[in-house]
C-alpha cells in the first residue's frame, strides 16, 4: 500500500491503495465516483473512458502511481455543474441516446474529448473515434447523431 | 400470449390525504384492492403490500408517479407514466417520476420481460388516469355547487360553465376525502396530447452526468465486494483448493467455500478480483465435459429422428410431400449466445437475523425473493428485495442466480456483501441463448407452396408457448412443427426474443429460397402466402395477415424494394413476435469482399406509439442487434468450457459496423404492444438474404463471419 496524491475534477485527494490497483477502482470504490464504470477491465469496452490532461484514457489500464500531477476528469467533473452541462451531455440529452444508459458516461467523455481535438468532424470521422466504445443496447445510430449535433455547438 | 389481465373497474384505486397537503393515490393495476388497503399518508412510507402504484398530486398540482416497474433500458420507466399523465389530463413537465422501492413482503408481480410492460398496462394505466381526473373533476364541481358533469379537465385545470377555473392542486385536498367514482371516461386516441409525442427518458440527467444508478453503483456503510470462483467447465465441480497466496492480497478479509464454489471478501472490488486470481484451485468432472462439435452432432441425430414432439399439425403433411413438384430441404445452425449487459452481474446482500436486505438489478424481484426465503430457510416477509435501474438485461435478469451467490455469501459470511462478476465472470457463468438447429422442408407443387415442416433441435428446451402457431402457421395448409432436444449441463435461458432470434432467421432465409425456386419476387411471396389466412379463424393464431401485410408493404415501400441502385444488395424479412409485426429491409454494400451493412429499413406495427423517441430507440437497438450476432456473435465451447471470455476474443457489432436504421411506423390506434424485442428477430434473415443477393452466396450458419473467413474473401464476387 502507498499513499497517492491525486488531482480529481479539480481537487486533491489522497488515497491509499496497492501500486497495481486501476484508476477505475479508486474512483469508484475509493472516491465514490461511480460514473465511471466498469465493463471489462481489459480496455476493451470504453465504459471506463475519464480524461487524463484532456485526453481519453481507459481508467481500467491506468495506475494510480502513474497519475501523479496529472488532471483527472471523470463524468461528474465534466459540466461545470448540473445546471451547466457540457455542450456534449446536452447533445445526448437533445437526442435522447440512451437506452439502459450504462455506457454512455464512457461513451460521453470519448466525445468530449474528441471533440476538443477535431471540433469539426465528418461522421466517418465521428464512427471512428467513437469505434472503441461499446453500447450493447446498440445506441449507435444516436450516438453518432449526437457527437455531431455537439460538434456544432 | 392471451391478454390474462382482468381490468376490475370497481375498487381498484384508493386516496389518502397526505400529512403535508396533497392527495395520495394508490392503484392495484391487476386487482381491487383488498378491504383493509389504504395509502399512507406521507410518500416516505410507501408499501407495496396493497397497491402497485402511487400517485401523489401536490397542492401546487405537480405530479409524482412512484412505479416499481424495474427499467432495464426499454424504457417503460417513460412510457408507462405518460399513459397516466395522458389521462389524467396534466402537463408532461409536471409529471416527476420515481422508481420506487419494492418491498417483497408482498406485492403484486413486476416482471421486465416478453416485451409486456407496455401491453398489460395499457387499459390499466389509462383507467388509473382518467379516474384520479375525475375524482379532480368531482371536488371542483362540490366546492362550486355546480354538476360534475358540467365542469371539464385539461391541463391540470378544471373549467365550469362559468368559465371559472380550480387548479388541480387546488382541490387536492377536498378530493381526497371524496368517493372514488366509477364512471371516468377514456379519452379518444385524438385528442391525446402526450400520448404520441417525444417525452425524452426520465432518468436522462442523471445517466448522462454520472449519478449513482444501476446495481454496481449501490453503496452502504460496512459492505464489503466479494468476487466468486466457480467451476470454469460446465460439469465440474470443486475438487479441493489452495487460498495461501490470495490470502496475502491487501484487504482481503475472508476466503470461503459454498458448495462448488469460492467466494474472496475484501474491502475493495480490485483486491477481491485479484486474490482470486491467486487462488490454486483444483476442479474434478461431474458431468459430461460437452463441445459445440458433439453438439452439432446430437442436434443433426434429433433431426434426423422420426419421434418429435409435435407442436402444431395442420393437413397431411406426408401427402403434401408425396403429391409434391419438387421438394426443398434446408437446415441452418445457431451458436449458444452469452447476454454480455453492459453491467457485469451484481448484487448487494445483508443477511442479518430479523431481516435479508438485497439490492440490485433483477428482472424476476418476486421470484428471486422467494428462491432466497427457500435457499436461506428463512419467512418470505423477512426479504426485502429492492431494485436499482439495470444497465441491460437481455433476458440474462430474470434468472437470480447471483442474487442467492450474494445472499448466501451475506448469510456464510455474517457481512453485507455485494458480489461482483468480472466480465469473464459474467461470459463464462452464463444462461445462454441454447444453440439451435432448424429443419425446414417446404412441397411446391403448381407454383404454390403447398406443404410445411420445420423441425427444432436445441439444447436443454424448446420454443414454447404460441410460436408454432406463428407465420406461416395458418397460411400453409398442410404444416408440422416439432421439436426435440438434448440435455446438457451447460446453462442456458431466455435471450431477447428467445428462440425467434434465432428461427425468424432460419424461416425468412428459407422462404427467400423457395421465392428463388418459385421464381417470384420475395416479398410478393410473403403477402400471396399471407392471403391464404382466414383471419380469426385459428384462435391460435395471433399474428394478423392484415397488419402484417400493411407492414410488409410499408417497409417495402419506405426501403425502396425493387429499384436497383448501384453497388447495393437488398434483402428482405418479415416475422411477427411478442405482439408486434415488423419487417425489415437491409441494404448492403461489398467492402473488400466483406458485406458492409448500409442501411435497414424497419416498418412495425405495434399498434398505438406511446412515445415515438423511445419507441425508435428500441427498434433502433434490436435492429442493430440482430445485425451484430447475425454477423459476429461466435460462442463455442470445448471440453465443457466457452472459448470466449472477455470483449477481446468476443465481437460484438461497434459504431464502424452500424448500419442506419430507419424505423417508420404503421399509423392506427390498436392498443399499443412491446418493442423490446420484436426488432431483432427479422434482421438476420434480412441480412443473409442481401449477402445472397450480393455474392449468390447463401448462408446457413450464423455468425456470417466465419463463412467468409472460411473461404476466402476473393471468391466472392463484388
Ligand atoms: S472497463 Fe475499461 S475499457 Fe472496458
Ligand atoms: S445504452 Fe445500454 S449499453 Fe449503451
Amino acid at each position: 500500500m502507498a499513499t497517492y496524491t491525486l488531482k480529481v475534477n479539480g481537487k486533491k485527494v489522497n488515497v491509499e491503495a496497492d501500486d497495481d490497483t486501476p484508476l477505475l477502482w479508486i474512483l469508484r470504490d475509493e472516491l465514490n465516483l461511480v460514473g465511471t464504470k466498469f465493463g471489462c477491465g481489459i480496455g476493451q469496452c470504453g465504459a471506463c473512458t475519464v480524461h487524463v490532461d484532456g485526453e481519453a484514457n481507459r481508467s481500467c489500464l491506468l495506475k494510480a502511481s502513474e497519475l501523479v500531477d496529472h488532471e483527472i476528469t471523470t463524468i461528474e467533473g465534466l459540466a461545470e455543474d448540473d445546471d451547466n452541462l457540457h455542450p456534449v451531455q446536452q447533445a445526448w440529452k437533445e437526442v435522447d441516446v440512451p437506452q439502459c444508459g450504462y455506457c454512455q458516461a464512457g461513451q460521453i467523455m470519448t466525445a468530449s474529448a474528441f471533440l476538443k481535438e477535431n471540433p469539426a468532424p465528418s461522421n466517418e470521422e465521428i464512427r471512428k473515434a467513437m469505434h472503441g466504445n461499446i453500447c450493447r443496447c446498440a445506441a449507435y445510430n444516436r450516438i453518432e447523431k449526437a457527437v455531431a449535433l455537439a460538434s456544432k455547438k | 400470449m392471451k391478454d390474462k389481465i382482468v381490468f376490475s373497474r370497481r375498487n381498484f384505486l384508493r386516496t389518502s390525504a397526505l400529512a403535508s397537503g396533497g392527495i395520495l393515490i394508490g392503484v392495484n393495476f391487476l386487482n381491487a384492492c383488498a378491504e383493509a388497503a389504504q395509502p399512507p399518508v406521507d410518500v416516505a412510507n410507501l408499501d407495496f403490500k396493497d397497491f402497485n402504484a402511487f400517485i401523489k398530486i401536490a397542492e401546487n398540482g405537480y405530479v409524482t408517479i412512484f412505479s416499481p416497474n424495474p427499467e432495464i433500458g426499454q424504457g417503460v420507466k417513460t412510457s408507462m407514466p405518460m399513459i397516466i399523465a395522458e389521462e389524467l389530463d396534466v402537463p408532461w413537465d409536471h409529471v416527476t417520476v420515481e422508481q420506487a422501492p419494492l418491498n417483497t413482503e408482498k406485492y403484486s408481480r413486476q416482471v421486465a420481460g416478453g416485451s409486456q410492460s407496455i401491453r398489460a398496462g395499457w387499459d390499466s394505466l389509462r383507467q388509473t388516469g382518467a379516474t384520479s381526473k375525475q375524482l379532480l373533476i368531482n371536488a371542483a364541481a362540490e366546492r362550486w355547487g355546480v354538476s360534475a358533469q358540467t365542469c371539464t379537465a385539461s391541463e391540470g385545470i378544471i373549467t365550469n360553465e362559468e368559465g371559472e377555473t380550480l387548479g388541480y392542486g387546488e382541490v387536492v385536498n377536498d378530493a381526497a376525502k371524496m368517493e372514488v367514482p366509477e364512471n371516468a371516461v377514456l379519452k379518444d386516441p385524438k385528442d391525446y396530447k402526450i400520448i404520441g409525442k417525444n417525452a425524452v427518458n426520465v432518468d436522462i440527467d442523471a445517466i448522462i452526468t454520472g449519478k449513482p444508478l444501476y446495481g454496481l453503483d449501490f453503496k452502504e456503510e460496512g459492505m464489503k465486494y466479494a468476487t466468486v470462483m466457480r467451476a470454469p467447465a460446465f460439469g465440474e465441480k470443486l475438487k479441493s483448493y489452495d487460498d495461501s497466496e490470495a490470502k496475502t492480497v491487501n484487504g482481503v478479509e475472508e476466503i470461503l467455500q459454498f458448495g462448488d464454489k469460492i467466494a474472496v471478501i475484501a474491502t475493495n472490488t480490485w483486491a477481491a478480483m485479484k486474490a482470486k486470481r491467486k487462488i490454486k484451485v483444483q476442479w474434478e468432472p461431474s458431468g459430461n465435459l460437452e463441445g459445440s462439435a458433439l453438439h452439432s452432432q446430437k442436434l443433426d441425430a434429433i433431426l434426423d429422428r422420426k419421434d418429435l414432439k409435435v407442436e402444431r399439425e395442420d393437413g397431411d403433411v406426408n401427402k403434401a410431400f408425396a403429391d409434391a413438384d419438387q421438394v426443398i430441404e434446408r437446415t441452418y445452425e445457431s451458436p449458444f449466445l452469452p447476454h454480455n449487459c453492459m453491467e457485469p452481474m451484481n448484487f448487494y446482500a445483508n443477511v442479518t437475523a430479523d431481516k435479508v436486505y438485497l439490492v440490485g438489478p433483477i428482472q424476476t424481484p418476486a421470484g428471486t425473493a422467494s428462491q432466497v426465503a427457500k435457499l436461506l430457510e428463512r419467512d418470505e416477509k423477512d426479504i426485502d428485495l429492492q431494485m436499482t435501474r439495470m444497465g441491460g438485461g437481455f433476458g440474462r435478469r430474470l434468472y437470480g442466480d447471483f442474487v442467492l451467490e450474494a445472499a448466501e455469501i451475506s448469510n456464510l459470511a455474517k457481512k453485507p456483501v455485494k458480489v461482483v462478476y468480472s466480465r469473464e465472470d459474467d461470459m463464462t457463468a452464463g444462461t445462454y441463448r441454447p444453440s439451435i438447429k432448424y429443419r425446414i422442408k417446404a412441397a411446391l407443387k403448381d407454383d404454390k407452396v403447398t406443404g410445411y415442416n420445420l423441425k427444432e433441435a436445441a439444447i436443454n428446451s424448446n420454443m414454447y408457448g404460441l410460436i408454432p402457431n406463428f407465420f406461416p402457421a395458418g397460411a400453409i395448409a398442410n404444416y408440422k412443427v416439432e421439436t426435440g432436444n438434448y440435455k446438457s449441463d451447460i446453462s442456458t435461458g431466455a435471450w431477447r426474443a428467445p428462440y425467434t432470434n434465432f428461427l425468424a432467421f432460419a424461416e425468412q432465409s428459407f422462404f427467400d429460397e423457395i421465392a428463388g425456386e418459385l421464381q417470384i419476387d420475395p416479398v410478393q411471396l410473403r403477402l400471396d402466402l399471407l392471403d391464404n389466412v382466414d383471419e380469426g379463424a385459428d384462435e391460435r393464431i395471433e399474428y394478423s395477415a392484415s397488419r402484417m401485410k400493411d407492414t410488409i408493404r410499408l417497409a417495402a415501400e419506405k426501403g425502396n424494394w425493387g429499384s436497383a441502385e448501384p453497388g447495393i444488395h437488398k434483402g428482405f424479412s418479415a416475422y411477427y413476435s411478442h405482439n408486434s409485426h415488423v419487417a425489415e429491409v437491409v441494404s448492403i454494400g461489398m467492402q473488400n469482399g466483406f458485406p458492409k451493412v448500409k442501411n435497414v429499413t424497419v416498418a412495425v406495427d405495434c399498434g398505438i406509439v406511446v412515445n415515438p423517441t423511445g419507441a425508435r430507440n428500441q427498434v433502433e437497438g434490436g435492429v442493430i442487434d440482430g445485425i451484430g450476432h447475425a454477423m459476429y456473435g461466435y460462442f463455442p465451447f470445448e471440453d465443457g468450457r466457452p472459448k470466449a471470455e472477455n470483449f477481446d476474443s468476443y465481437r460484438l457489432i461497434r459504431m464502424q459496423e452500424t448500419p442506419v436504421v430507419d424505423v417508420h411506423f404503421v399509423e392506427n390506434t390498436l392498443s399499443p404492444t412491446g418493442l423490446g424485442e420484436p426488432g431483432l428477430p427479422p434482421a438476420g434473415g434480412a441480412l443473409a438474404n442481401a449477402i445472397k443477393a450480393a455474392t449468390g452466396q447463401r448462408l446457413y450458419q450464423q455468425p456470417f463471419i466465419n463463412s467468409f473467413e472460411k473461404q476466402k474473401l476473393q471468391d466472392i464476387k463484388v
